[in-house]
């Protein structure tokens, strides 16, 4: 009574935010990509010296500004996890926003740091590429839209995420970076499969892929050497992929030793496309089969953990992006074992790169939002069904 | 499916009644069929979502897998040796027809220097000196102190050698993986071999490229990768060519001659089972061209091939061979020998204006080698039919042999063939012809009469050529060697058991200005045994030759090139297989 007169203890309106995010937050997986993060600075202690001393830094330059990204994009991981789904949703719609804009301006303000395409935007002490930024936003607007598209007298959401998606695809094709356009793509697609695809619509999709595939080796000389280059049994010792087979066959096992890999310096992607090639040497298999693990434990932990949702909204934006980082790490190994055709991809987390650090940090605090344990109304299902 | 209606007529109409709104019904139809809506959306997104999980499982699986299997597998070669191979495939092998080495590679290393990595340049410049004292030491120093980021010091080491580098222990110099032709026999076949040199060159390895010779003519077989280094089987015989060779060698010594050629052919396949040419070199250590003064005397010059000579009475086998063949004459057909014999305003006399009498018999035209018998005889056949069998036996043409040297050597033919040059031709002056080239025209007439092609490659199997005289014309003219050598111009030639068959030729030298040199001649003799069977063609030819046993210094071809060739025939006969023909009156004594 006296309480309810003074008002000297404010009653809060349910629990504090930290505990309850503590108790709902998926541990597991927040610890998976803790480690993903240490072993990429692990790697990046072994594999970018070479590039910094040809690029006349000192020995670990890279690796203290992997760590600083690192610390930013771990800040913005937990940030974005303790964010109610709703409030991530509103706040990824206008961060797609505000990165298409920055993706539509590339041609006029963006720089290509003479590699041949216009992805960045450059700051002086870092660069950005708006395209990373882009990903997971693309895929929260396109969940959005498609759970909007179930309920009664809803949007047609289906076909306005796939014209945005489509859009999207276009301005990355001009960059031209096709690596992202095929992710952004693959993100809408599994979305469009778990919002339930028709079965004679995928059937026709992976014919119209295969017609697709046929047209382009016949007709693009690069994608036909790509492939020719794949499926040819041996390797030229002297490409990239090459030297990445020679170092995780010398690496065997238990691996040559730390600090006495030499793949990272042949290779001039050793700290991005082809770091697993560095771990596999140094390292051996050991540390190779401990990321694989890392990343096998994110994706499949958090779509198992999506299973069990019922926000339509939740569990499309969850799954496009637990599949996006998924898919991006295997196609990044899957190239160096040679069982996918040569294609830049970053290694999520492990590769060095600012923005996708950064890019990656929120798109997983999203993902950990989005996999939090929440009440799914199983109480109500259980009133209403017997009630019926 | 069947559609539950929005608004069922019946619980309308009671909730009319009842004075209930019945837009109630409708909604609470509604909200039903919307949770039914997402129950179903929802247990098929659990369904697929499955599926996903178990895609990325496996895919996880799969690629974990491949990992280890990868890193199970031992590594395939070392990257420094994959790398070798780009620029070369091994160079194949040459083996003589026995299949024993003539040439093969040696891995060796190169030594070169990155300055910019030196701990001690000067040391190192001193060191390398005294390993190598060919080096100069000051230009190391510059070159070492330099701005060159890299240099090449040498191009091949020893073993010993680089040991000794190795042990400046200088991090500056590096060692260069080095395939290089070795010739095992040393200078043996060196004309035939003709040597090697590097093509392009890098850290990890050098392209080996033949520059003459037999290397040169088969560069690209030895290099393709699609024979996988089969060796190139040449018709040499190695034991053959090594004696050859050493009798040559010791002829030219004790004849004085300033160069010497031989050629020994199979008579039936063209197969050139030994050919030299003196003096010679050591393909190992290829001597530079000449850059001045006459090619000819320069070691690298073969003299077998590519040397042209007048050569002399040999070729007057031909012209009778031909005149038989053409039954203008048979070989006891009595021709005019009155010298000198005079035509238009030359004067064609014997040699050493000797006089035969007024008439002889073909076989003594030959046997004798009266120029004067030769030339009516010519006279007979005429300018037209000796060209045609000319250029039949090839002696218009280059050899065919397979040397990069041989399409150069092109004979040495008057431009207009007056009478006068068919005259002077019949006895082998006025053109000029290798002695492979009079080796070929041996074989094709006195083999039996077919042509043959001459060859440096080993023949499976001998087809007969073209016929250019009868088979019967073939044994007589061999029958007129064999008594050349009984009792003719070629005595020195007899070598017991062997039936030598042969034809002398002594040919002035022409002077480069025009005219003929009196005291230096070409000598060759050209031979073909055993004469019953004929199976091997011999060419000796000497030049300038004299011998000076005697009172005055004798140089016909009977004191000089034809003692050589019989050394040639009883030295080398066993080697080829041949059994000595055991002759009946040998028993008895």
């Amino acid at each position: 009574m006296t309480e309810m007169v003074f008002g000297a203890h404010p009653v809060r309106d349910g629990e504090p935010i930290l505990p309850r995010w503590w108790r709902t937050v998926d541990k597991w997986t927040m610890s998976c990509v803790l480690l993903l993060f240490g072993v990429g600075i692990l790697l990046g202690l072994a594999a970018s010296p070479p590039l910094a001393s040809r690029n006349g830094f000192e020995a670990f330059h890279y690796v203290q500004r992997q760590a600083f990204f690192g610390g930013l994009a771990l800040t913005a991981m937990l940030l974005t996890s303790m964010m109610s789904p709703q409030l991530v949703r509103r706040l990824g719609v206008l961060g797609f926003f505000c990165a298409f804009a920055a993706l539509a301006l590339l041609p006029v303000f963006g720089t290509d740091f003479g590699k041949g395409a216009t992805r960045w935007y450059s700051l002086g002490f870092a660069s950005v590429q708006p395209s990373e930024f882009l990903k997971p936003g693309l895929i929260i607007v396109s969940a959005w839209l498609m759970a909007a598209a179930q309920e009664i007298n809803g949007p047609p959401g289906r076909t306005f995420s796939f014209a945005i998606t489509c859009v999207v695809v276009g301005f990355l094709a001009l960059q031209p970076d096709f690596g992202q356009a095929c992710l952004v793509l693959f993100g809408w697609g599994v979305m469009y499969f778990v919002a339930g695809a028709p079965f004679t619509l995928l059937i026709a999709m992976a014919a119209f892929v295969m017609v697709a595939g046929t047209f382009a080796y016949n007709n693009s000389e690069h994608f036909a050497r790509r492939i020719d280059g794949f499926l040819t049994p041996e390797v030229d010792p002297t490409t990239q992929l090459g030297y990445a087979t020679g170092a995780i066959q010398e690496g065997g096992f238990f691996g040559v030793g730390v600090g006495e890999g030499s793949v990272k310096w042949s290779l001039p992607d050793a700290h991005t496309d082809f770091i697993i090639a560095v771990a596999a040497e140094e390292y051996g298999l050991i540390l190779v089969a401990f990321i694989i693990l890392l990343f096998m434990s994110v994706t499949v932990r958090s779509m198992l953990r999506l299973i069990r949702e019922r926000d339509p909204f939740i569990r499309l934006a969850g799954t496009g992006l637990a599949c996006t980082f998924g898919v991006q790490a295997i196609i990044n190994m899957g190239v160096a074992v040679r069982l996918l055709p040569a294609k830049g991809m970053t290694l999520p987390f492990v590769s060095y790169g600012g923005s996708s650090l950064i890019a990656g940090g929120i798109a997983m605090g999203m993902l950990l939002a989005f996999t939090r344990a929440r009440p799914q109304g199983e109480i109500g299902d259980i009133l209403t069904r017997r009630g019926r | 499916m069947t559609r539950t209606p929005l608004r069922p007529l019946a619980r309308i109409l009671e909730a009319r009644q009842k004075g209930e709104n019945p837009d109630a019904i409708e909604r609470e139809n509604i909200r039903l069929r919307h949770e039914d809506m997402r129950d179903r959306a929802r247990s098929r997104a659990e369904g697929r979502l499955l599926v996903l999980a178990l895609f990325f499982f496996c895919a996880f699986a799969v690629v974990g897998g491949r990992m280890g299997l990868m890193a199970a597998t031992e590594p395939a070669e070392p990257r420094a040796a994959t790398s070798t191979s780009r620029i070369v495939a091994q160079r194949a092998d040459i083996v003589d027809r026995q299949g024993r080495i003539l040439a093969t590679n040696l891995r060796t290393h190169s030594l070169y220097a990155q300055p910019p990595h030196m701990v001690d340049p000067e040391r190192a410049a001193r060191e390398l000196v005294g390993i190598f004292p060919d080096l100069d030491e000051n230009r190391l120093i510059k070159d070492f102190t330099g701005s060159r980021k890299f240099l090449w010091i040498k191009k091949k080491l020893s073993p010993e050698q680089q040991q000794l580098v190795h042990d400046i222990g200088e991090p500056g110099l590096l060692f260069g993986p080095r395939e290089m032709r070795l010739y095992p026999n040393g200078k043996l076949a060196a004309h035939i071999l003709g040597g090697y040199g590097f093509g392009l060159e890098s850290v990890y390895a050098a392209e080996v490229i033949g520059t003459a010779g037999v290397e040169k003519a088969f560069d690209d077989f030895l290099r393709d990768p699609a024979e996988q280094g089969r060796p190139l089987e040449l018709s040499i015989d190695l034991t053959v060519q090594a004696a050859v060779e050493r009798v040559l060698y010791g002829g030219m010594r004790l004849m004085n001659a300033k160069g010497a050629a031989a050629v020994l052919m199979d008579a039936h396949s063209g197969e050139i089972v030994a050919m030299a040419s003196l003096p010679d070199f050591d393909p190992n250590d290829r001597p530079v061209p000449l850059t001045e003064g006459d090619q000819a005397d320069s070691p690298l010059f073969n003299r077998a091939v590519q040397g042209v000579y007048e050569l002399g009475s040999t070729f007057k086998i031909l012209t009778a061979a031909q005149a038989m063949e053409l039954r203008l004459v048979n070989a006891f057909t009595e021709i005019d020998t009155n010298a000198p014999l005079v035509w238009g305003k030359y004067k064609i006399r014997e040699w050493g204006n000797h006089n035969y009498g007024p008439r002889l018999s073909v076989m003594d035209v030959v046997v004798k080698s009266s120029n004067v018998g030769t030339a009516n005889i010519a006279m007979m056949i005429g300018q037209k039919r000796q060209r045609e069998f000319f250029t039949e036996l090839g002696l218009f043409d280059p050899t065919p042999v397979e040397l990069v040297e041989a399409p150069g050597a092109k004979p040495l033919i008057p431009k207009r063939w007056s009478e006068i040059v068919t005259i002077t031709t019949s006895y082998g002056h006025g053109m000029s012809a290798s002695p492979l080239h009079l080796a070929t025209a041996y074989a094709s007439v006195l083999n039996g009469g077919t042509r043959v092609m001459p060859t440096l490659l080993k023949r499976q199997a001998v087809t007969p050529g073209e016929r250019v005289v009868s088979e019967e014309v073939s044994t007589i003219a061999r029958n007129m060697l064999r008594q050349v050598v009984t009792r003719g111009t070629a005595t020195f030639g007899e070598v017991p058991g062997y039936l030598v068959a042969g034809k002398t030729g002594t040919a002035e030298k022409p002077k480069p200005g025009g005219g003929y040199y009196n005291e230096k001649v070409i000598t060759t003799f050209a031979s073909v045994f055993p004469a019953d069977d004929p199976k091997y063609v011999l060419v000796v030819t000497l030049d300038e030759p004299v011998e000076t046993s005697g009172s005055k210094p004798r140089r016909t071809a009977g004191w000089t090139a034809v003692p050589v060739a019989a050394e040639v025939i009883r030295r080398t006969a066993p080697l080829l297989g041949l059994r000595p023909a055991i002759e009946p009156g040998a028993k008895d004594g």
